[in-house]
């Protein structure tokens, strides 16, 4: 396994991710699934990780596990120096609700809510305050340029606007990691790009931890720092993304701080 | 704030799926409804017969007869019957004591005599009977067609029905009393004479008659110091009215038909059968009572009142057993009518596990969602069962206005139907405050239990699986 020299000096030392030998397997009838076959990697803090790899060869399975939704078969993830193994179910839904946020390909915001009422949902399950939950909303949602739109309901937006909005949520609780599964898959190259925008300025100015995953080889290129390539659920390739451009680093205060705002 | 906000976001979503929930709430409050309409049927039977019974006078009435009597009304009685020199005579003096106990309103003679009535020119012998001012509001008399006393001395009686019909010539075959109503006896009868021939009991000194004058001849009975003579006099009285029950019907054998007011009975002074006895056993200057009527406070005072008078030396008689039976058939019956609303609500159940089931299926993402985005287990358990909460809250509430509202209608239809039939109103419909309290906190209760098997469903549903198709 290859673990990138660059991304070894990270501010505090400590890798954001670490994930050792990690298995995923699905008993279906008589055949044995390695949906994740015995993956090792750290991902460092304020990095930008794109996990590539064809269908079926286990990057949401991956992403999932990183995100605590599942448990692996054997292994460890130690996400922040924390074994998600040893967490129990009530402990794994803090993780999902402090630590990570997710958007997915498919945007996953709940039909029968407003968008406002959608984004509110993260700061209900953290038990913030009926009054700081709205102008928590409000800022989220302006920020991502929708705070005209915050009484509508999911179906009355296009696409782009529902991932814009499930980027605002999964920022309301000021997670320090984003994991994004194929976030461009339904949208236009267009809307993709202004979605990816807002990722990386993500990335660079809040010094968050970004895992990305896409089938798109030239998305990644484009935006991350890093590249991970799975196959039947292994590891094949790892390798840091020298086409990017250098100043699009993130700033190292900024990652600091996102580090500093996790340890209230 | 963390149930307020709960229970805002539970009411949120019940809103949605409005009319899924619409009509898992009507189906509670139907539950309800009828459990309430139920035992308040029940309760107002219960409080129906409790004011009617009081109001017959049988269940707060004790019966005294003197020891010396030999009718006892049972065979312990009967053993404990003193011999007649050491027990007390039931005279004034031993009325006015019993009248004296605590919780007894009224102890008041049992003035009783068969004697000949003639109502034109034809006579008929029946037993006529002395009435409290107290009876007036008696179920006896109350809405009889005619009147009450008009004062507790007045020339008036009121006649049993079966009288009346016998005055009237028409004695109906047995069990055939019923098919006559009152009404139409009381026409030709209101405000008609009756003549009453009775035996005057006149102390010996003042035998010279002051009352009424004397019809025919007297005969003196002088035997040692109880002397005093027989009269036989008329007294004429007025049908003031006739009375469809039988009021005293306790007394079995000796049932009066005819009724006089008590002072004016008194006044009388009709030979009792117990002068004929004091006469035989040669003493008592005064007359003395067969027996003395006790009214008591309230149906629960009877035993020891009971007791009260025992010990001074008198036998007692109550229908206090009587009420002991009616009031376990009432629990009887409260329980059936409860078991039969509860069915109601049960089946009312299921439609809140159908329904929040149903909506774990068609909400299995949404649920997924929130898990992912860090809604923990016990959120979303909370939340199914702050939804099945609202729900049998709601329909809790709606449930028991319906249910009153029902009975209000069942209760107004039947006094329709019983002011057709000339009968009074009656209200056998009653709604106490805990039935309110109760059937809500029991709907509420009902639908958190039905919201256990679907809100465990919903907490342990896997996010991936859920988020993973569609
Ligand atoms: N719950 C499951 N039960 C059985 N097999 C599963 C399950 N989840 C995933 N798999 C299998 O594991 C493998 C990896 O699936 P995964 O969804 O991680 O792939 P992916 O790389 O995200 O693919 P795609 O690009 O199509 O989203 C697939 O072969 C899939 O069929
Ligand atoms: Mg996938």
């Amino acid at each position: 396994m290859t673990i990138n020299p660059d991304q070894s000096n990270s501010p505090n030392g400590a890798p954001a991710i670490r994930i050792v030998d990690l298995c995923r397997h699905y008993q279906m009838g008589e055949a044995l699934i390695r949906a994740v076959d015995g993956v090792s990697l750290q991902i460092q803090p304020g990095e930008f990780v794109a996990l590539l790899g064809s269908s079926g060869s286990g990057k949401s399975s991956l992403l999932n596990l990183i995100a605590g939704l599942d448990r692996p078969t054997s292994g460890a993830v130690i996400v922040e120096g924390r074994d998600l193994a040893h967490l129990s179910r009530e402990e794994l839904a803090k993780h999902r609700l402090r630590t990570v946020g997710m958007v997915f390909q498919s945007f996953n915001l709940v039909s029968r809510m407003t968008l406002a009422e959608n984004v509110e949902l993260p700061l209900r399950f953290a038990e913030v305050d009926r009054g700081q939950r709205q102008s928590l909303t409000r800022q989220a949602l302006e920020r991502v340029g929708l705070g005209a739109r915050m009484t509508h309901r999911p179906s009355e937006l296009s696409g782009g606007e529902q991932q814009r909005a499930a980027l605002a949520r999964a920022l309301i609780n000021h997670p320090r990691l984003l994991l994004a599964d194929e976030p461009t898959g339904n949208l236009d190259s267009h809307t993709g790009t202004e979605i990816m925008n807002f990722i990386r300025e993500f990335n660079q100015s809040l010094g968050m931890t970004i895992v990305m995953v896409t089938h798109e080889r030239a998305l990644a290129e484009r935006y991350a720092r890093r590249m991970i390539l799975l196959a039947d659920g292994k590891l094949v390739d790892d390798r840091p993304n020298n086409d990017r451009p250098h100043e699009d680093q993130p700033n190292p205060a900024a990652v600091t701080a996102s580090r500093q705002r996790e340890r209230r | 704030m963390k149930t307020y906000d709960l229970s805002e976001l539970a009411l949120r979503n019940l809103r949605e799926s409005s009319l899924r929930n619409s009509l898992t709430t009507i189906g509670i409050s139907v539950g309800v409804a009828s459990l309430v309409a139920m035992l308040s049927l029940g309760i107002g039977l219960q409080k129906l017969a409790t004011r009617h019974l009081a109001k017959s006078g049988l269940f707060d009435t004790v019966v005294v007869t003197s020891r010396r009597e030999l009718r006892g009304f049972n065979r312990d009685d009967e053993r404990s019957t003193a011999s007649a020199a050491e027990s007390r005579t039931l005279d004034e003096p031993a009325r006015q004591e019993i009248e004296r106990l605590p919780d007894v309103l009224e102890a008041y003679p049992d003035i009783r005599f068969i004697t000949e009535l003639s109502y034109q020119n034809k006579t008929h012998l029946t037993m006529v009977s002395g009435i409290p001012d107290s009876a007036r509001s008696n179920d006896a008399f109350t809405g009889i067609p005619g009147s009450f006393f008009s004062s507790e001395t007045a020339p008036e009686v009121i006649l049993q029905k079966s009288f009346a019909l016998e005055l009237l010539g028409k004695t109906p075959p047995p069990g055939h009393e019923d098919d006559v109503p009152v009404r139409e006896l009381a026409k030709p009868l209101l405000g008609q004479e009756l003549v009453m021939r009775y035996a005057q009991r006149v102390s010996a000194p003042e035998s010279a008659g002051e009352n009424t004058p004397a019809k025919s001849g007297a005969s003196t009975v002088s035997e040692s110091d109880a002397a005093y003579s027989v009269i036989s006099r008329e007294q004429k009285l007025n049908i003031v009215g006739i009375s469809d029950l039988d009021p005293d019907s306790m007394r079995g054998a000796a049932r009066a038909r005819v009724f006089l007011p008590l002072k004016l009975a008194q006044d009388l002074r009709v030979m009792q059968p117990s002068d004929v006895r004091d006469s035989m056993r040669g003493f008592s200057k005064q007359p003395s009572y067969s027996t003395v009527s006790v009214r008591v406070r309230n149906p629960k005072n009877v035993e020891a009142v009971e007791q009260a008078i025992k010990k001074l030396g008198f036998n007692t008689f109550s229908i206090l057993d009587a009420t002991r039976s009616l009031r376990q058939f009432f629990a009887v019956l409260d329980l059936f009518l409860g078991i039969f609303g509860s069915l109601a609500l049960a089946v009312a159940s299921i439609g809140i596990v159908n329904t929040l089931v149903m909506a774990i299926l068609e909400r299995r993402r949404e649920i997924g969602i929130m898990k992912a985005i860090g809604a923990s287990d016990g959120y979303v358990k909370k939340l199914f069962f702050a939804e099945a909460g609202a729900m049998g809250l709601l329909g809790g509430v709606v449930g028991v206005a319906l249910g009153w509202a029902i009975g209000h209608i069942i209760n107004l239809g039947t006094n329709i139907y019983l002011k057709r039939q000339a009968l009074p109103p009656e209200s056998f419909w009653s709604v106490p405050w805990w039935l309110v309290g109760a059937a809500i906190v029991f709907a509420f209760i009902v639908s958190l239990v039905s919201g256990l098997y679907p809100a465990a469903r919903a907490a342990r549903l896997d996010p991936v699986q859920a988020l993973r198709y569609e």
